[in-house]
C-alpha cells in the first residue's frame, strides 16, 4: 500500500490489488496518508499457494468488496476522470485532547473498551491524581517526547512524551518506582502490538540493579502471573504500543491471525545472580551497573525441554529447526545453564554450537511463505546470509542462523533443569528488519 | 449518584493529515505501458504473470511489464523512478 501511495505522489496512476480481508486496513491507510479516493481492488482470501488457473479465476472473476467484475475496477481505475474529491485528497487535524469529559468511573470504563483503549482486562482509570503520582518516576519532564511508534511499516508514525507513556502506565496498575522500565520500553520504537497477520508479540527482558531495586522475579514463575512488577510492566508495554501508535483494532490497525497470548504482558527479568555466565546486557556492550530493557520480536512458536540429557543435541536441533524465519531466543533456567557451563560450554560457544548444527536442506528452508516473502529478494540482491543459502542446491544442508541471530537468556526458580526457546529477533538495523528499533534501551536514561 | 471524574486521553499524538490528489489518469490504455508490480509476497508472482497474460489477449495495444521492489514490505526509489521514466501507470500486489 505504502509503495503504492508513493506511486501515485509521483504521478503514476496506480492501482493496488489486495486480498478482501484488507478493505478496512486498505481504507484506513490512504485515509491517514490523504489519499482516500485511491482506487483500490480486491481479490479473494487468499492468494498464497494457489495455481496460475486459480489466480486467473480471480482476475476474471468478481471483486468482493466492490461487487463488479475485478478487471472493470482495474480499466476504471487507471482511465476513470478525477472527481474533486480524487483532487483534494483529506486534509485534517487529528489531535487528541489531553482530558477526556468528566464521567462516572463507571462510564469511562466502558468508554475506554469502546474505544479499543484497553486489553479487555479491568484498567486503573488514569485520573489526574494517578498520573501526577505515576510522573513522580521520572525526572523527564511530562512533555519531553519520548518516540514514536506505529503498527507495522508501512502506517503513520504517532508520536508521544512522558505524560503519555504515565498515563498507559497507570491504566496498567504499574507504580511510580517502575516508570523508567516503561520508558525505556516506549523509547525503543519497537512495538509491542505489531498488525503483523503472523500474530507476532513481543518479550521484554529487564537486565542490571533496577530489577532488584523494583522487585521483580527472577526466581520461580518467573514468566508468569507471579509478580506485580514483571506482570504490569509487559502490560504497560503492550496497551502504551496500541494506544500510542494509533490503535490495535483487529482489521484496521491488526491483523493478526490468531492473535497471541504474549501480547498480555510479556516481559521478565534474567537470574544474573544465579546465572552461570554473563547477563545479555553486557553481550550487548553495556556495562553490568547499568539497568536495560532489550526486546524480542516474535512469540510466533515455543518448544521447550530439559538440560543436557544424552541425547540433548538431537532434542536442541528438533526444537532450532522447529520453525526458521524468527531466531530462537533460548530461555534457561539457572540448572540447565549450568548443565551446559559443566559439558565446557559458554553462552558463546553454545550459541555457535547452535548455529552451526541448526541446518535444513534449501528445499525445506524456501518453503516457508515468509521466508520466501522476505528473505528470498535480500538473497537475489545478493545480500548475506541469504545469498548463499538461496544458491545452495534444493537437497543441500544450509546454516539457517547466524551465531549473532541466537541469544540465550537465563531465568527462573531451579525448581526443574528446563530450556524454553521462544521465536524472538533481537531488534537491530539490519537486512530484512523494516521495523527498525533499538533492541536494547539503558533504563538509566529514563530514571 | 457517583461521582464525575476527569481522566487522561491515553492515546498519542498523530500527524496531521495532508490532501494529496490522486495522479492523473489515463484517456485510454492503448498504447501505453503499464508496470505490473510484484510486490514479493508468495505467489503474487503468479499472480502478475496471469495478469500479463489476462492483458495479452484481452487488451494486446497494452504493453505490460512485471518489475519487483529490491525487498518486500520497503519503499523503492530507484524502483519508483524506473516506472516513473518509462510507463504510463502501474498496478501493485498481491499480498496474502
Amino acid at each position: 500500500m505504502g509503495l503504492a501511495l508513493a506511486l501515485e505522489r509521483s504521478g503514476i496512476a496506480t492501482i493496488p490489488v489486495s486480498t478482501h480481508v484488507f478493505a478496512r486496513l486498505a481504507k484506513a491507510t490512504c485515509l491517514a496518508a490523504g489519499m482516500p479516493t485511491l482506487r483500490n481492488v480486491f481479490v479473494p482470501q487468499p492468494v498464497v499457494g494457489l495455481s496460475g488457473a486459480e489466480l486467473r479465476a480471480y482476475i476474471e472473476g468478481i471483486d468482493p468488496v466492490a461487487k463488479r467484475p475485478f478487471m472493470q475496477g482495474v480499466i476504471e481505475g487507471l482511465t476513470q476522470p478525477l472527481s474533486d474529491e480524487d483532487f483534494k485528497g483529506a486534509t485534517f487535524e487529528r489531535s487528541t485532547p489531553h482530558l477526556l469529559e468528566a464521567d462516572t468511573g463507571e462510564n469511562l470504563q466502558q468508554l475506554f473498551i469502546q474505544n479499543s483503549w484497553t486489553d479487555f482486562l479491568p484498567i486503573m482509570l488514569p485520573t489526574e491524581e494517578r498520573v501526577e503520582r505515576m510522573l513522580k518516576g521520572t525526572r523527564h519532564a511530562r512533555d519531553e517526547i519520548v518516540g514514536r511508534l506505529r503498527p507495522t511499516a508501512f502506517r503513520e508514525y504517532w508520536e508521544f512524551d512522558v505524560e503519555k507513556v504515565a498515563v498507559n502506565a497507570v491504566m496498567a496498575g504499574a507504580r511510580a518506582e517502575y516508570l523508567p522500565v516503561i520508558l525505556a520500553m516506549a523509547a525503543s520504537g519497537i512495538s509491542a502490538r505489531s498488525s503483523s497477520t503472523n500474530s507476532f508479540a513481543t518479550i521484554s527482558i529487564v537486565n542490571g540493579p533496577i530489577r532488584n531495586e523494583i522487585g521483580m522475579n527472577a526466581g520461580i514463575g518467573a514468566m508468569g502471573p507471579y509478580n506485580h512488577a514483571n506482570a504490569t510492566l509487559g502490560r504497560a508495554y503492550s496497551l502504551l504500543s496500541q494506544n500510542l501508535q494509533g490503535g490495535s483494532v483487529p482489521g484496521e490497525t491488526y491483523l493478526g491471525t490468531f492473535g497471541n497470548f504474549l501480547n498480555y504482558t510479556a516481559c521478565f527479568p534474567e537470574n544474573e545472580e544465579r546465572s552461570p555466565w554473563g547477563p545479555l546486557h553486557v553481550d550487548k556492550g553495556f556495562k553490568a551497573e547499568q539497568s536495560t530493557v532489550s526486546t524480542f520480536f516474535g512469540g510466533w512458536h515455543t518448544q521447550s525441554g530439559y538440560g543436557p540429557r544424552a541425547t540433548w543435541k538431537q532434542k536442541f536441533v528438533r526444537c532450532l529447526i522447529a520453525d526458521h524465519y524468527t531466531p530462537p531466543l533460548i530461555v534457561m533456567d539457572p540448572i540447565c545453564a549450568r548443565g551446559f557451563a559443566d559439558l565446557g560450554f559458554d553462552k558463546r560457544a553454545l550459541i555457535e554450537w547452535c548455529a552451526e548444527h541448526a541446518q535444513l536442506s534449501a528445499r525445506d528452508y524456501w518453503d516457508d511463505q515468509w521466508v520466501t516473502t522476505l528473505d528470498r529478494p535480500l538473497g537475489l540482491a545478493g545480500i548475506e546470509p541469504f545469498a548463499s543459502r538461496l544458491r545452495a542446491a534444493p537437497d543441500e544442508l544450509i546454516r539457517i542462523y547466524t551465531p549473532d541471530d541466537i541469544h540465550i537468556v537465563v531465568t527462573g526458580g531451579e525448581t526443574q533443569g528446563a530450556f524454553k526457546m521462544f521465536s524472538g529477533r533481537y531488534m537491530k538495523a539490519s537486512p530484512g528488519n523494516f521495523l527498525g528499533g533499538r533492541g536494547t534501551v539503558v533504563i538509566d536514561e529514563w530514571r | 449518584m457517583a461521582a464525575k471524574i476527569k481522566v487522561h486521553d491515553p492515546r498519542g499524538f498523530p500527524p496531521r493529515v495532508v490532501g494529496r490528489r490522486l495522479a492523473n489518469r489515463l484517456e485510454s490504455l492503448d498504447g501505453k505501458v503499464i508496470f505490473l508490480v510484484d510486490c514479493l509476497f508468495e505467489s503474487s508472482d503468479v499472480f502478475m504473470a496471469q495478469l500479463q497474460q489476462w492483458f495479452a489477449e484481452h487488451l494486446p495495444a497494452v504493453t505490460t511489464r512485471i518489475i519487483r521492489p529490491r525487498a518486500s514490505m520497503v519503499d523503492d526509489p530507484d524502483m519508483r523512478a524506473t516506472i516513473a521514466a518509462q510507463g504510463n501507470a502501474a498496478i501493485i500486489g498481491v499480498g496474502l
